[in-house]
C-alpha cells in the first residue's frame, strides 16, 4: 500500500510538470487553433536558460538562501523564455496567420528541429549536469513515504503557477481577451482587441510556464541535453488532448493523469507484465484511446453557437 | 459623419462591391437594404476593417479610416454589430458586456452603461450569469446590441438585427434602436432585409443590388417608390 502511495505521489510530481507544459499547448491552440510542436523545445530552452542564469549569477546566488536563489533562476528564465516564445511566434507563425493551418503546423515542426539542432550547436550534444540549487534532502514526517525537497519545490511551484495562470485568465482584462479571442477572433477585434497582442501574450505566457517546467524537470532529473524536450513535449501534448484541447483546467488534469499512469506502469511493470521501458508508450496508448472514445477530451466541451 | 466613396471589395477574383458610395449624416438613421448576396454585409465589413477594400475610401468624422485594422476603427467610436450576432458563446452575459467595454477604463461610466443596457433589455439582467451561447437567438441579438453600446460608440452599424427573430421581438428591438439613436445621439447605419421596418425608422435609405447602389433617397420616398415596393416591400 505504501509503495502504491509512493508511486502515486511520484507520478503527481512528474505530472505537475507535464501539466505546466500542456497548458502552453492548450492556450496556443485556444487562440490560434494549431499545435505548436516547438513547445517542447521551449521547455528544453527553459532548462538551459536556467543552467546559464545559474552559472552567470553564481557569485550572487551563492550568497543568497537557496529558496531565493531558485526563485531568481526561475523568474529570470521564465522571462527570457517568454521573450523567446514571443519571438518564435513573430518570426515563424505570424507571417502565416492567414494561411491554411497545415502550413503553420509544418512550420512548427521545422521550428522545433531548428531549435533542437541549434541547441546542439550552441549547448553541445552531450548530457550536461544541471546544478543542484535545491538541497538534496528528504522531507520527513510523511510516514513511510519518501519526498525530496526538490519534489516539494516542484509541487509548490507548479501549483502556484497554475493558480497564477487561473487568475490571469479569469480575472484580468488580458485573460478575458484571450478567452474572447479563442471563441471568436472576428468579434474580439470588433470589441477593440488587438488580436496580435493577445496572441503574443499567450505565447509569452505559455513559454514562461514551459520554461518553469524545464527547470523543475531538470531539478528532478539533473542531466540535460538539446533533445530533452521531445518526449515530455509529446506527452504534454497528449495531456492537453486528454483534458480537451483548448481547455485550461483540462490540460492540468491531463498532465497529472499522464504523469501518474506513466509512473504506475513503470513501478508495477513486473506485476503488469509490461517492461518498464514501455512507460514512455503509455501516453500514446492513452492518446489512441481518447481519439477513439472521447475525441473532445475529458473536459472538452463541444462549442455551440446559435446563428 | 460617415462617408463612403466608391468602395470596391473582392473575394479572391470575385468582385462583391463595384464602387459603393453612401453618406450617413450625424445623428441620423440610414438604412441599407438589398436582396441576399447584394453585398450589404460586405459593405459593413469593409468599413469596420474586417476585410480590405480594393478601392475607394471610408471617411469617418472627416478622417480617412480606409483599411485601418478593425480594433483601431472601434477605438474611434465606429462600432459594428456583425451579422449572426457573434456573441462570445462561453462567456456570461456580463463578461460579454465587459468585452464591449474593452477599450474603456472609466469604471463608473462602464457601470452606468451596463445599467442602461439592462434598462434597454431587462431580459439580459435576468440572465446576467448565463453563458451567452445558451440564450435564444433574440436574446443574443439584444446582447450583441447592448455589447456594442458598452463601447460608447458615436456611430453604430447594425447588420440584420431582425434575422431569425420572431416579429414581436423584432418590433421591440427596433424600438430600442430608435431609442439608442434619439436618447444617446448615436448615428446608425442599419442593414436590413426587412425593408418595411427599416424604412419606417430611418430618414435615408440606399438600395444595394449586386454590389452597386441602385437607389438613394429619403426613406419616405423609397417607401413610395414603385420599384422598391415591388422588389422589397412585397408589392
Ligand atoms: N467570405 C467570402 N468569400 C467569398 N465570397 C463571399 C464571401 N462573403 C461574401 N461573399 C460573396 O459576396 C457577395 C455579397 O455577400 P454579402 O454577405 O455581403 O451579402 P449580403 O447582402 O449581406 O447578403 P445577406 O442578406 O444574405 O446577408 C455574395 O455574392 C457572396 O457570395
Ligand atoms: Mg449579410
Amino acid at each position: 500500500m505504501s509503495q502504491f502511495l509512493q508511486q502515486l505521489l511520484n507520478g503527481l510530481f512528474l505530472g505537475s510538470i507535464y501539466a505546466l507544459i500542456a497548458l502552453g499547448y492548450t492556450m496556443v491552440y485556444g487562440v490560434l487553433r494549431f499545435i505548436n510542436f516547438a513547445h517542447g523545445d521551449v521547455f528544453m530552452l527553459g532548462a538551459f536558460t536556467g543552467l546559464y542564469v545559474n552559472k552567470l549569477l553564481a557569485p550572487v546566488l551563492a550568497a543568497l538562501p537557496w529558496p531565493v536563489a531558485i526563485l531568481i533562476v526561475l523568474v529570470l528564465s521564465m522571462a527570457i523564455c517568454a521573450a523567446l516564445g514571443i519571438l518564435i511566434e513573430w518570426l515563424a507563425y505570424r507571417p502565416l496567420r492567414d494561411k491554411p493551418r497545415l502550413n503553420v503546423l509544418i512550420t512548427a515542426i521545422g521550428v522545433s528541429l531548428l531549435i533542437e539542432y541549434t541547441g546542439q550547436l550552441v549547448f553541445g550534444a552531450t548530457q550536461r549536469p544541471f546544478p543542484a540549487i535545491i538541497p538534496k534532502v528528504n522531507v520527513g514526517g510523511l510516514g513511510g513515504l519518501t519526498v525530496t525537497m526538490t519534489q516539494v519545490i516542484v509541487a509548490v511551484t507548479a501549483v502556484a503557477l497554475m493558480i497564477g495562470l487561473r487568475f490571469i485568465v479569469m480575472k484580468t482584462k488580458m485573460g478575458m481577451a484571450m478567452r474572447a479571442l479563442s471563441l471568436n477572433p472576428t468579434a474580439s477585434s470588433l470589441m477593440g482587441v488587438n488580436n496580435s497582442v493577445v496572441i503574443s501574450f499567450t505565447f509569452g505566457l505559455g513559454s514562461a510556464l514551459a520554461a518553469a517546467g524545464g527547470i523543475l524537470y531538470a531539478s528532478l532529473y539533473p542531466s540535460i541535453e538539446p533533445f530533452m524536450g521531445i518526449l515530455p513535449g509529446l506527452k504534454a501534448f497528449v495531456a492537453a488532448v486528454l483534458g480537451g484541447i483548448g481547455n485550461i483546467p483540462g490540460a492540468a488534469l491531463g498532465g497529472l493523469i499522464i504523469g501518474v499512469t506513466e509512473t504506475l506502469v513503470a513501478g508495477y511493470s513486473d506485476v503488469l507484465g509490461i517492461p518498464s521501458g514501455y512507460r514512455d508508450g503509455v501516453a500514446f496508448v492513452i492518446l489512441i484511446l481518447i481519439l477513439l472514445f472521447k475525441p473532445s477530451g475529458l473536459l472538452g466541451k463541444v462549442e455551440r453557437e446559435k446563428v | 459623419m460617415l462617408e463612403i466613396e466608391n468602395l470596391e471589395v473582392s473575394y479572391g477574383s470575385i468582385k462583391a462591391l463595384h464602387g459603393v458610395s453612401l453618406k450617413v449624416p450625424q445623428g441620423s438613421i440610414v438604412t441599407l437594404i438589398g436582396a441576399n448576396g447584394a453585398g450589404k454585409s460586405t459593405t459593413l465589413r469593409a468599413i469596420s476593417g474586417l476585410i480590405k477594400a480594393r478601392g475607394g475610401s471610408v471617411k469617418y468624422d472627416g478622417e480617412d479610416v480606409t483599411n485601418l485594422p478593425a480594433h483601431k476603427i472601434v477605438a474611434k467610436g465606429l462600432c459594428h454589430v456583425p451579422e449572426g450576432r457573434m456573441v462570445f458563446a462561453n462567456l456570461t452575459v456580463e463578461e460579454n458586456l465587459r468585452m464591449g467595454a474593452y477599450l474603456r477604463n472609466d469604471k463608473a461610466g462602464i457601470a452606468e452603461d451596463m445599467e442602461f443596457s439592462f434598462q434597454m433589455f431587462p431580459r439580459l439582467k435576468e440572465r446576467i450569469h448565463q453563458a451567452a451561447g445558451t440564450m435564444s437567438g433574440g436574446e443574443q441579438q439584444m446582447l450583441a446590441i447592448a455589447r456594442s453600446i458598452m463601447s460608447k460608440p458615436r456611430c453604430l452599424m447594425l447588420d440584420e438585427p431582425s434575422l431569425g427573430i420572431a416579429p414581436m421581438l423584432v418590433r421591440s428591438i427596433f424600438e430600442q434602436i430608435v431609442a439608442i439613436n434619439k436618447e444617446r445621439g448615436i448615428t446608425i447605419l442599419l442593414v436590413e432585409q426587412n425593408a418595411n421596418l427599416a424604412l419606417a425608422i430611418s430618414q435615408h435609405g440606399y438600395v444595394l443590388e449586386t454590389g452597386k447602389i441602385l437607389l438613394a433617397d429619403s426613406s419616405e420616398a423609397l417607401r413610395k417608390n414603385p420599384q422598391v415596393r415591388e422588389a422589397y416591400l412585397g408589392g
